[in-house]
Formats: C-alpha cells, structure tokens, sequence
C-alpha cells in the first residue's frame, strides 16, 4: 500500500516539476525573444528551413486536401442542389480550419521532429554545455531564432495552403465535375470575409509557436545517448501534434 | 583560487559528492584522479555551475556561485575555458567557425584580427591547414587540439579539462599532456584536469587530489601523491585487483 502511495506521490511530482519547467522554458523563449533575438542571419536560415523547405509537401499535401474537399463537397451539397456553393464550402473549410492544422501538422512532422533532434544532439554532445561555459545563452542561439522563424513562417506556409487548396477543389470541381466556374470564386468571395482570414493567420502563428516550443523543449532535455533523443523527437512530434488539435478547439470557440 | 566546501550531490538514492572539500591554488596544475563513476565530471561541472550542489558552497577567487543569477554567472564564466572530454564540438561549424565563434560573439575585433588570432591559436596547439575541414573529419586527437584552441583564445585565468586523452594512442596522448604543459607555462593559467592517466599525469599536474567516495581522499603535490601509503590511493595508482576499491 505505502508502495503504491510513494509512486502516485512520485509520478506526481515529477508530472508537476515538469509542466512547470515547460512552461518555464516558454516564457524565458518570449523573454529572450524580446531581449536578444538573436542574428538575423540565423533567423533566415531557421526561415529557410521551416518554411522555404516544407513548401514542397506544403504544395502536396494542400493539392489533394482541396481535391479531397472538391469531391466530398461536390458529393453533400449535389443533395441539395447546391453544388455551386462549392467554391465556399472549400474555401471555409481550408482557411478556417484545414488550412492552418494540416500546415502546423505538417511541418510538425518534417521541421518540429528536426529541431527536437538538433538540438538533442547538440544537448548530449555537451555543445549546449560549451555554449554555457563560454558564458554564453544557448536560447539566445538555438531557441530565439527557432521561434521566431516558426512563428513567421506557419501563416505564409497556411496562405499557401489555402490557395493552392481552393485550386485543388477547383480542378475537380469545376474541370472534372463541371461545376459552374464563375459560381465556384463568385460564391467564395461573397462567402469568406476578412474574419475567416484573420482566424486562420491567428491559429497559424499560435501553431508556429507550439511547434517551435515544444520541439525545442524536448531536444534541450533529451535524455541520454542515441535512444534519449529519438525518444525526444517521437515525443515532441505526438505532443505537439495533440497540443496543435487541442489549442485549435479552444482556438475555434474563441475566435468563431 | 576556486575552493569547494562541504559538498553534496546526489542523483537520486545515489550519493555522488559527500561533503568533498577541496581548495584548488591560482596558476597551477591540479589533476583530479580516481575509480570510474566516483564524480570527478560531475565535480568539474560544480566548478563551472553546469550543476548545482544540493548543499556546500563552490567559490571562485572568493565569490560564491551556488543560486546566483545567470548575468554574474556568465561574468564569472567569463574566467573559465572549458575543454569537454569530447571537445564537444559545434558539428555544424568548420574548425575555423568553432575557434572563432567565442571572438565574433564576445569581442569587436575585425575580422582580419579574428582571422589572425584564430590561425594563431590553431598553431599553438600543432594544428595547420585545417582550418576549412568539419569536425567529423578530424581524428580523436585534432578535436581535443582544436577544443584547446577554442578554450585558450580568450586567454582565461581557468581551465577545466574533463579527461582531455581519453580514447586516444599513447603517442597522442602523450602529445596532449605536453600540450597541456606546454600552453600552462605560456599562459600560465590556473588548471583543473580530470584524468585517468597514471602515472602520466603526476608529469604534467603540480598537484593531485584522489577522490574516492565522494570525498576527497588524499591532496598533496604530485609526489607525495604518487608516493602515498594510503591503501585506496596506493591501489588506484598501482592499478591492483586487490584492496579496499571493489570493481562494481
């Protein structure tokens, strides 16, 4: 009995030592941010490589989620005869909500999985350890410019998304199942207004941060050796990806 | 002079440093030897605050650096050079970037200036022509060098060496300790080192510490070390099977 009441008792506290740490290492991020933020070169070269380097599966995955859109929306709204309303319904659903999720998940996987892996190397390696001792802070080098360029980076990624996405639901819309061209844009522009955008820029920047603040958080306290940080990055994918669809709930009923 | 007192570590039900005292003098060699796992790495990392004791003080020339803010930790860091057991290498830098990464971010020099005195360092330490290569490229020995030559250029009053030979050739081996002897008298900084190397290094280090059970068990110069008649340090220096060191 005491056994079971020493491990709750130990899970509990080191449940809490963590989340407080967690949230230590976000607002030392955003006061280092502010402080220091960091070379702009190393900011480009984070741009470079969260963002310039995810518009291919950007391109992809947008393409086939619009064309998805196109038939499924085609599908419903032909049972209400309102197929020409199509050109809406896939330019709400992408820039409210598909949008900005399946890019945060996407470059979750591709760029957060890499941070978390970088920067656990770096950790294990003792190259965090030499900055230190070098009396210099490794946030201001490794973390700063990853927040800022995620933060930067997700909404024009979503803005591209959301484009090519209207276009994928185009192509099958209109040029395979012949809907109405001019309906399809004539709709969507009398539909979307300027909320439904800022929503989705809003959510994209929130799910920039999550990403660059988890993945950076799980590879600067990688555990030990090769399997330490390959823990890291499957941890710092899943929970990222469960913080992304948890906080756009939230998000959501705020912002609808 | 860096003085440690009443220090305590404990990582978990494991007791590491049990109320070590040390006081380690001003420009001198002072080598830190004993058994695997007894906390030599975990004492050097006290020293330079990349851990904090659970209680006892570690002071550097008189200021105490247990709980103080990150700003007068680094000003006091600013003393330190660091060479790290494997020179822990920027991996994504030349060799060139990772000796000049401490100059282009704490100094305003020009980048000719940099370019000479990292060139210079690189020297001093036996290193030509590789300037231009990534640190996977080199050997076990050239890391170390080049780790020396980044931890030297700001000329520091302390040097901390975390078993600066391990893994590497007798020869090379060899060929950093001289190193290590050869830079001291140029520069003439206060070092700490972390070695396993007997009798190596009662060569190189004027002073030696035994430590054993997270205390210290025996300091004194070189030779009275090497000469000792304490049974724990008798056994670890002649490397026998027999004594009060059990192998775990």
């Amino acid at each position: 009995m005491s056994g079971a009441v020493q491990f709750i008792g130990r899970v509990t506290i080191a449940s809490v030592r963590d989340l407080g740490r967690i949230g230590w290492f976000l607002i030392y991020s955003l006061y280092m941010i502010l402080r220091c933020p960091g070379s702009p070169l190393q900011i480009l070269k984070q741009i470079r490589f969260i963002g310039a380097k995810s518009l291919f599966v950007i391109f992809l995955t947008a393409a086939f989620t619009g064309m998805v859109l196109g038939l499924q929306g085609y599908y419903t709204l032909t049972k209400f005869g309102s197929e020409g309303m199509l050109g809406t319904a896939v330019a709400l659903s992408l820039i409210r909500e598909l949008g900005p999720v399946l890019t945060a998940l996407m470059v979750t996987g591709r760029a957060g999985s890499a941070i978390t892996a970088e920067i656990g190397i770096m950790r294990i390696t003792e190259q965090i350890d030499a900055l230190e001792t070098m009396a210099l802070d490794p946030f201001r080098y490794l973390v700063t410019p990853k927040f800022i360029a995620a933060m930067l980076s997700l909404p024009l990624l979503c803005a591209i998304f959301d484009v090519v996405g209207i276009y994928g639901g185009w192509v099958v819309g209109v040029k395979l199942l012949g809907v109405n061209p001019g309906a399809y844009f004539y709709e969507m522009e009398k539909a979307v207004v300027w909320r439904d955008v800022y929503s989705g820029i809003v959510k994209s920047f929130s799910f920039g941060l999550i990403i660059a603040w988890i993945g950076c958080y799980k590879g600067y306290y990688a555990g030990h050796g090769a399997e330490g940080v390959s823990k890291a990055t499957t941890e710092s994918v899943v929970l990222t990806s469960v913080l992304i669809l948890v906080w756009d709930y939230f998000l959501t009923s705020i912002l609808l | 002079m860096i003085q440690l007192t009443n220090l305590h570590k404990a990582f978990g039900s494991q007791k590491v440093l049990n109320g070590l005292n040390l006081t380690i003098p001003d420009g001198q060699i002072t080598a830190i030897i004993g058994p695997s796992g007894e906390g030599k790495s975990v004492l050097l990392r006290h020293i330079i605050g990349l851990m904090q004791p659970d209680s006892g003080r570690v002071e550097i020339d008189g200021e105490s650096i247990i709980g103080i803010r990150r700003s007068e930790m680094n000003r006091i860091r600013e003393k330190f050079g660091m060479l790290f057991q494997n020179a822990a290498l920027f991996d994504s830098m030349t060799v060139f970037e990772n000796v000049a990464f401490p100059l282009q971010e704490k100094t305003s020099y020009s980048k000719d200036e940099i370019r000479i005195r990292v060139l210079s360092a690189l020297e001093d330490v036996g290193l030509k022509n590789v300037e231009h290569k990534y640190t996977d490229e080199l050997s076990g020995g050239m890391k170390k060098r080049v780790g020396l030559a980044r931890a030297l250029l700001l000329n520091p009053g302390i040097i901390l060496f975390d078993e600066p030979t391990t893994g590497l050739d007798p020869i090379i081996k060899r060929a950093i300790h001289q190193l290590i002897k050869d830079t001291h008298e140029k520069f003439g900084f206060t070092a700490v080192v972390v070695s396993h190397e007997i009798p190596d290094i009662f060569d190189i280090a004027q002073n030696v510490a035994m430590l054993f059970r997270g205390e210290i068990r025996q300091y004194g110069p070189a030779d009275e070390i090497r000469n000792s008649s304490d049974p724990v340090v008798k056994q670890f220096i002649s490397g026998s099977l027999d004594g009060p060191i059990q192998m775990v």
